[in-house]
């Protein structure tokens, strides 16, 4: 155990608090999440990548800085942002899971066409894999494609497609091999969300806002070329993308943050003249939480160790996505808590300004992201089984060699 | 960077682990848990000949000079075989406290018949003794009479080490007239509760630390960190056992294993408990590498293991039916243990207010 950076790495953490320094009054605000990105964030974005704190190891030639993969690098640099409550660059769908997944199986020509345009934020990518019938049980969707000429022609529907409503591109997984096992059957095709046939229409969430969509497929044309990976592949390559969603989802530093931003909060709020934090029972619900967000920023680094050392972490890792979420919207559900009746407040104007509005989506959204990217149950299934080693549930009904396949 | 363990530490935990399984069989711990004691001869010289006592002992005392993070390593496995052994006061507290709080010529005396397994030190705080019956104890002409209950580790002391208000340390040998132990049976029968009663008793201070409030802090903290890792240990093994009886318990015609029920009651406890894991480290870490963090740090790991612990107790207990309840598997004795480990040097609300002292939060 030696928890002190090596020089290189002490090195790096000062230039980028010194940059962060530097350039903080251009950052865009952090509430700007989830929407198409405006000048200023596209800006924030090609500074970031420029001084290698975006797409750091992603090769030169497909417009990344080029730095060889150092985990520790790239968790130096997003814990400075997250703990300077600093936007680190355009978390989206394209950039956290889609250049991974090309820089991994893509063909060299999608790796030249897509990931430095996306990167840059000039093309927004989103993911179209739930279908109404194919939730959790993603390998049932039944979205096809069959070949036509130099033309795969598309046609069925998405559901709960975060950001398509203002998406340049999708990334869909379609049947394309209706006889094969129904695992098999499937591929991953890249699309532009300006074909035609394609219809996109707003899902409302219970925040108010309408941050996912159903998607509509007519007869939508892409050239064959945009498989990644060969047909029937798709499950594969989804699986890939799949990984870093989970990886995304439950980051210790964004709970770190949240922790740090209820504590101030709790220590500048009087209510009937009162500091919050002098309330005890507030208190106490404080410092429990306090424990397991310790508890999930060190088992974050250990994860990292391992990482750094190319070690297997196995159910280690299988448990982040489940307990990272519940424990996020703990953090929101006591924040909502300690403002009493003022913390009902809820105004979709007020997102980024006023600590109730924000605690408010959070708290809500926060459930979102326990159901997305495979819900807690999933979860479960995936940790008991695959992390403890524990017998799969008999099928219902038997189907020819097929796994359980589950997001 | 590196968070985890070395190599060393890992052959440590292997060691012990395999020992205790060997040495420890079920029946064997069951005898010794009935006696209530915390104390078994055999273990005992075991536990010496693989140098636990002198783990934390520098060097030029006979000891091994290591840190608390070993010693955390070594909590952990005898937590996992719920080894009925004076450690966390005999081995860590009372050699820590010797350490900063006993002179030269002190530590001389003590730190190598500790080291030697020669002397068992129990440890008690007055502020702390369980809150039930603090002890009323008066000091007159160098000589201390009254009642002192909550000691660790007092079931086969040769000395109990008190600390008295204000971090004043005291040690006071048992073997004579003027001090009486004894040792209540707990819900924990692999670790008993012991009081002492003196009546004029003649007592070694241990006066040489610049900070004596803080000294005691340190080994209480440290001790603290003890019993959250033997809770991870105990933890631990209570799943490891939820986790081979539902495989080879059948029921409905397949093994219980197979029913998502009894999968996700094992993967919320391995969820729960896996990060636990990491605190614990980083506790024990702390108390030798980051001051600043320290007190925090064990409070933390003090109070999250014994909230996640009582989970996994009732949890995977859970798992095994009604073989779960007998006495027959012996599991109880781990359930048991993470609530013993759970009360004593102060129950996670008091631990989590400490914490919430130590960063200012809130006023003593
Ligand atoms: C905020 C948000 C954003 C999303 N963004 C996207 C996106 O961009 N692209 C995309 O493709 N999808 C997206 N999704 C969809 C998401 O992946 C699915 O909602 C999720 O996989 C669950 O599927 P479902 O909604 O059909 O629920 P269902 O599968 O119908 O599940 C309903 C309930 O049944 C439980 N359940 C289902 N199967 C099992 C089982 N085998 N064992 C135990 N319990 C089970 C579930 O845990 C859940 O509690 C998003 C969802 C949300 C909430």
């Amino acid at each position: 155990m030696d928890l002190n950076y090596s020089d290189r790495h002490k090195a790096l953490q000062d230039k980028v608090r010194a940059f962060i320094d530097a350039n903080k009054h251009e950052a865009p605000s952090l509430a700007n999440v989830r929407k198409k990105p405006d000048r200023a964030t596209l800006a924030w974005q090609h500074k970031l990548l420029r001084y290698g704190y975006v797409g750091r190891t992603v090769p030169r030639q497909y417009g990344g800085f080029g730095a060889e993969p150092d985990v520790l690098e790239s968790a130096i640099i997003s814990q400075e942002f997250t703990g300077a409550g600093i936007s680190g660059g355009i978390t989206n769908q394209g950039i956290s899971m889609l250049v991974p997944t090309l820089l991994e199986v893509g063909t060299e020509k999608q790796r030249v066409r897509w990931i430095a345009p996306t990167l840059q934020g000039e093309i927004i990518w989103c993911q179209g894999y739930s279908e109404p019938g194919a939730g959790s049980d993603l390998a049932s969707l039944k979205t096809h494609a069959h070949v036509d000429g130099d033309d795969f022609v598309i046609n069925g529907q998405k559901i709960w497609t975060s950001s398509a409503h203002f998406a340049d591109m999708i990334f869909i997984l379609v049947r394309t091999e209706p006889d094969a096992p129904k695992h098999r059957g499937i591929s991953y095709l890249l699309v532009p969300m300006d074909s035609e046939g394609i219809e996109v229409r707003p899902l409302k969430t219970m925040t108010g806002q309408s941050t996912f969509n159903e998607v509509f497929f007519t007869d939508v044309r892409v050239a064959t070329d945009q498989i990644v990976m060969d047909r029937g592949d798709g499950w594969k390559v989804a699986n890939t993308t799949l990984k870093y969603e989970r990886l995304l989802l439950g980051d210790p530093n964004k709970m770190l943050n949240r922790f740090h931003r209820i504590v101030k909060m709790m220590e500048d709020t009087r209510i009937g003249g009162r500091r919050l934090m002098d309330m005890p029972e507030y208190r106490d619900r404080l410092l429990r939480l306090q424990g397991e967000v310790m508890a999930s920023k060190y088992h974050g680094m250990r994860l990292l160790t391992e990482a750094d050392k190319g070690e297997e972490s196995g159910v280690k890792r299988l448990i982040v996505k489940y307990f990272g979420t519940v424990l996020a919207h703990k953090l929101s559900a006591l924040a909502v808590d300690v403002m009493g009746e003022a913390g009902l407040a809820y105004d979709l104007s007020g997102l980024g300004t006023e600590d109730a509005s924000l605690w408010n989506s959070d708290y809500m959204y926060d459930i979102g992201l326990i159901i997305g990217g495979g819900s807690s149950q999933i979860q479960k299934n995936i940790i008991s089984e695959r992390g403890l080693g524990m017998p799969r549930e008999p099928r219902a009904e038997p189907q020819k060699a097929q796994k359980t396949m589950e997001r | 960077m590196d968070f985890g363990l070395s190599d060393e530490q890992r052959q440590l935990s292997d060691i012990l682990g395999n020992y205790l399984a060997d040495q420890l069989p079920i029946d064997e711990l069951r005898a010794v848990a009935d006696q209530g004691t915390g104390f078994s001869d055999d273990l005992w010289q075991g536990l010496v000949e693989l140098g636990l006592p002198g783990l934390l002992i520098p060097e030029e005392h006979g000891g091994s000079g290591l840190g608390i993070l070993d010693a955390a390593v070594v909590a952990e496995a005898l937590g996992y075989g719920a080894a009925p052994a004076p450690y966390v006061a005999s081995m860590v507290m009372a050699p820590l406290a010797l350490l900063r709080s006993g002179d030269d010529a002190q530590q001389a005396a003590w730190l190598p018949r500790i080291a030697a397994g020669e002397v068992r030190l129990g440890l008690g705080f007055e502020i702390l003794s369980g809150g039930t019956r603090a002890g009323d104890i008066a000091l007159k002409d160098g000589k201390l009479s009254g009642e002192f209950s909550g000691i660790l580790d007092g079931g086969a002391a040769t000395h109990v080490l008190l600390y008295l208000a204000d971090g004043w340390a005291v040690i006071v040998d048992t073997n004579t007239d003027t001090a009486e132990l004894h040792s209540a049976t707990t819900i924990d029968g692999t670790r008993p509760l012991t009081t002492v009663t003196l009546t004029d008793a003649n007592v070694e201070f241990l006066d040489a630390a610049n900070d004596p409030v803080a000294a005691a802090q340190s080994v209480l903290d440290a001790g603290r960190v003890m019993l959250a890792a033997d809770t991870l240990g105990a933890g631990q093994r209570m799943l490891d056992d939820a986790i081979t009886y539902a495989a080879d318990r059948v029921q409905f015609d397949r093994p219980i294993a197979s029913f998502q029920a009894v999968k996700h009651m094992c993967a919320d406890v391995v969820s729960a408990l896996e990060p636990c894991r990491a605190l614990v480290w980083y506790a024990a870490y702390a108390q030798d590498a980051v001051p600043d963090e320290a007190r925090v740090a064990a409070c933390h790991a003090k109070a999250h293991l014994a909230e996640v612990g009582r989970d996994v107790a009732r949890t995977t207990t859970e798992v095994h039916g009604g073989m779960g309840f007998t006495d027959l598997l012996g599991l109880h004795l781990w359930f048991k243990r993470i609530g013993f480990d759970r009360q004593v040097l102060g129950g996670p609300e008091h631990c989590r207010h400490e914490a919430a002292v130590a960063q200012g939060w809130a006023v003593e």
